[in-house]
């Protein structure tokens, strides 16, 4: 029986879409070289991750309910943030007329690594990236999605980011001391917490530093806004780029 | 005080924030290093959290059992359903023995219903015995972490305190010479107190003995010295079997410290002769907690501390930025079921990293329970006023044109602002930080142009 080709639904959480359209470009891109289908679905909206956090997620169903209208037919969906699948998966309010949808996109949404390694079953790409590089987990991918071990359990080591650039030509996969402390950006906590946002988010770029990393790259803009955001304010060198962007530039 | 503030004056002195952050992160690293020595450490944890959820399903049998076999042994048992009764019995019970001086042993419990300032103001006086509980008592301060209370502190102001509390040398910061000084001082008080109180760590349903687990072997000096031991639990504090030791010893000690096993585990179990055993179990608020279905778990806990020890927030704020008698990540989740009012900031005083829940021995999902906190705060006290703006976002993500326009003309004018301005209305985010620069058109506008 000849399957026909799987419909990818690109899904670009909001402020990408608007200050990082180059990471949007690169996921798109990279898909697309990897031989996938891919479609974005117009008219996308926010996933309602910032209201929910807050503690009003059930102000979200409206924006909840467009989400599954406009992403219910595809056979995946991919997006460049763990953040956003795991808010999409997780705190969506539950839709009595919609479990369906729901169940079926909750089966079927991936963040971008993680559709490479576990549904692509890429084991490594062939590309060059000559840099060092400094990988920031993000706490909801690392933890709400496990996309790599995280260092508080006793279990094999893994991670999904990794497997995929650490074969690239020339990349240097820099090991930190802190190997995946959360940044302190967390939505609405960056400017409600902001003397701790701040200090987290220092913190984590001096480790960086100190390993003489080039580039810090990750899998959430959303994280690697807010420490750009300091680096740059501190006249730092460091250069921030999403996963996306290197293996989209390397396997080119 | 909020927590975001008394954060930021916490985070003001940065030599101090930054020595606190790294003596707790290094805690943490012992705790990775040993717990990754077990390794079925991911099953002990496993049996450690459906022991509990069986424990808390069968509460009432549990403690109807751990009861009657308690006071088989000969122990008094008395059930205190909040605070104010846990320190009226407590205080009924010296009066009777007409006791006026007592030692105790670390118990959070007791902290939580405030019984020291209790019993000083009825002509008691209290004596903490572990050291670091003995260091904030002289300060009249609470402990600011459960497991080391005087974690905050240094060698040097401890040296000053016990300069003038017990007279050492001024400037002696050696650590030997200032625990025996402290040892010397605290041998006269268990030798003058009839009266010995203690927390629990575990009450074993199956025998009626309970277990009190210290580093430093002070609850056992001062109950063998009392004529008479008051021990304080709370009622989540039951495991059915002996046998269950077996798990939660192994975890408790190399979760909170990174040692194999606490160095005293005592088990009592019945009064030596002539002396008396005196149990007081407290609610306070846990059958609440109980019959909350989201939050019930957090009766797991088994304070190691973890928690507080990988929190990102915890390790730069500090412990009392809390305000709360269990601080970090578990005493964000139980103080706002004890007042939600008073505690409504520290759900929020988190990023949702789950660290606490990865690192907890009893794996409670502290993380989630902080996130259905907030969904209960917002319900309530409308948390800072966010409300209004967030109906306003919520407008806007439900409607795509709303979300383009608003999007687009804040990207506009991030490029044509000068710099001063466009850190006006988004101010907090740019005081230390600078925004992303605006690209020249969004992603939706790019393809529907290279890919429309
Ligand atoms: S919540 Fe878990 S990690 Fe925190 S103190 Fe309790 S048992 Fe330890």
């Amino acid at each position: 029986m000849k399957k026909s080709q799987p419909e990818i639904g690109l899904f670009i959480p909001c402020y990408v879409d608007q200050f990082f359209p180059q990471v949007a470009i690169a996921t798109l891109e990279l898909l697309e070289k990897l031989g996938c289908k891919v479609s974005y679905p117009l008219g996308q909206t926010c996933c309602g991750q910032p209201l929910a956090n807050s503690g009003y997620e059930r102000d979200t169903e409206g924006s909840s309910r467009h989400f599954l209208e406009l992403f219910k037919q595809f056979d995946y969906i991919v997006a460049p943030s763990g953040s956003c699948v795991l808010h999409v998966k997780e705190h969506f309010p539950k839709l009595s007329d919609m479990e369906h949808e729901q169940s079926r996109v909750n089966d079927r949404i991936y963040e971008l690594t993680e559709f490479l390694t576990d549904v692509l079953k890429v084991d490594s790409l062939k590309g060059s990236f000559p840099k060092k590089v400094g990988f920031h987990s993000s706490c909801h991918g690392l933890r709400g999605l496990r996309l790599a071990s995280s260092s508080e359990m006793n279990v094999t080591p893994f991670n999904k980011a990794k497997q995929l650039l650490q074969n690239l030509e020339g990349l240097e996969w820099v090991e930190l001391s802190r190997v995946d402390e959360c940044c302190g950006f967390g939505g609405t906590f960056s400017v409600t917490e902001e003397a701790l946002s701040v200090q987290m988010g220092r913190d984590r770029l001096q480790d960086h530093q100190s390993h003489q990393v080039e580039i810090v790259t990750g899998g959430d803009m959303s994280c690697l806004m807010h420490l750009q955001g300091i680096a740059d304010r501190e006249g730092s060198s460091l250069k921030f780029m999403h996963v996306a962007e290197i293996l989209n530039q390397a396997i080119s | 005080m909020s927590h975001p503030k008394a954060a930021s004056q916490f985070l003001k002195d940065q030599a101090n924030s930054l020595w606190h952050d790294e003596t707790l992160w290094m805690v943490r690293e012992k705790r990775d290093a040993i717990s990754k020595t077990i390794p079925e450490w991911e099953e002990l944890r496993n049996l450690a959290s459906q022991i509990k959820d069986k424990v808390l399903s069968n509460l009432d049998v549990y403690l109807e059992n751990f009861e009657a076999n308690a006071q088989k042994n000969g122990i008094k048992v008395h059930w205190a359903k909040d605070a104010e009764e846990h320190n009226q019995i407590v205080l009924g019970i010296l009066q009777e023995k007409n006791c006026q001086a007592i030692v105790k042993s670390k118990s959070i419990l007791t902290e939580e219903c405030h019984l020291n300032p209790y019993l000083e103001k009825n002509g008691v006086e209290v004596v903490d015995t572990d050291l670091g509980e003995r260091i904030v008592q002289f300060l009249q301060q609470p402990p600011s972490h459960i497991v080391m209370p005087a974690i905050h502190l240094k060698k040097r102001d401890i040296s000053a305190l016990f300069h003038e509390k017990l007279q050492t040398e001024k400037g002696n910061e050696d650590p030997s010479y200032l625990t025996n000084a402290a040892r010397l001082h605290l041998r006269e008080k268990f030798l003058g107190s009839k009266v010995a109180i203690t927390g629990v760590n575990f009450g074993v349903a199956e025998t009626g003995e309970f277990v009190v687990c210290t580093n430093e072997g002070n609850a056992d000096m001062g109950v063998h010295l009392a004529d008479v031991h008051i021990a304080c639990m709370g009622i989540e504090k039951i495991i059915p079997r002996r046998k269950d030791l077996g798990v939660f010893l192994r975890l408790l000690a190399r979760s909170a410290t990174g040692q194999p096993i606490t160095n005293y585990n005592s088990h009592f179990r019945s009064p030596a002769k002539g002396k008396e055993i005196h149990l007081v179990l407290v609610d306070n608020g846990r059958s609440l907690q109980l019959a909350r279905e989201k939050f019930r778990n957090s009766l797991k806990c088994i304070r190691c501390g973890a928690c507080m020890n990988t929190c990102p927030i915890y390790r730069r704020s500090g412990g009392y930025s809390y305000g709360s008698t269990v601080p970090g990540p578990i005493g964000s989740i139980l103080s706002p079921g004890l007042d939600m009012k008073k505690y409504s900031t520290l759900p929020f005083a988190s990023t949702l990293c789950g660290s606490c829940s990865d690192v907890c021995p009893v794996k409670i999902n502290i993380h989630e329970q902080l996130y259905e906190w907030r969904q209960e705060i917002t319900k309530h006290h409308g948390e800072f006023g966010k409300g209004l703006s967030m109906k306003l976002a919520s407008g806007i993500f439900k409607s795509p044109l709303a979300y383009k326009i608003s999007g687009s003309t804040m990207r506009k004018a991030i490029k044509l602002l000068p710099k001063g301005l466009i850190y006006n209305p988004l101010n907090v985010w740019g005081k230390n930080r600078d925004l992303p620069e605006a690209p020249k058109e969004s992603f939706q506008e790019w393809y529907k142009k290279n890919r429309g």
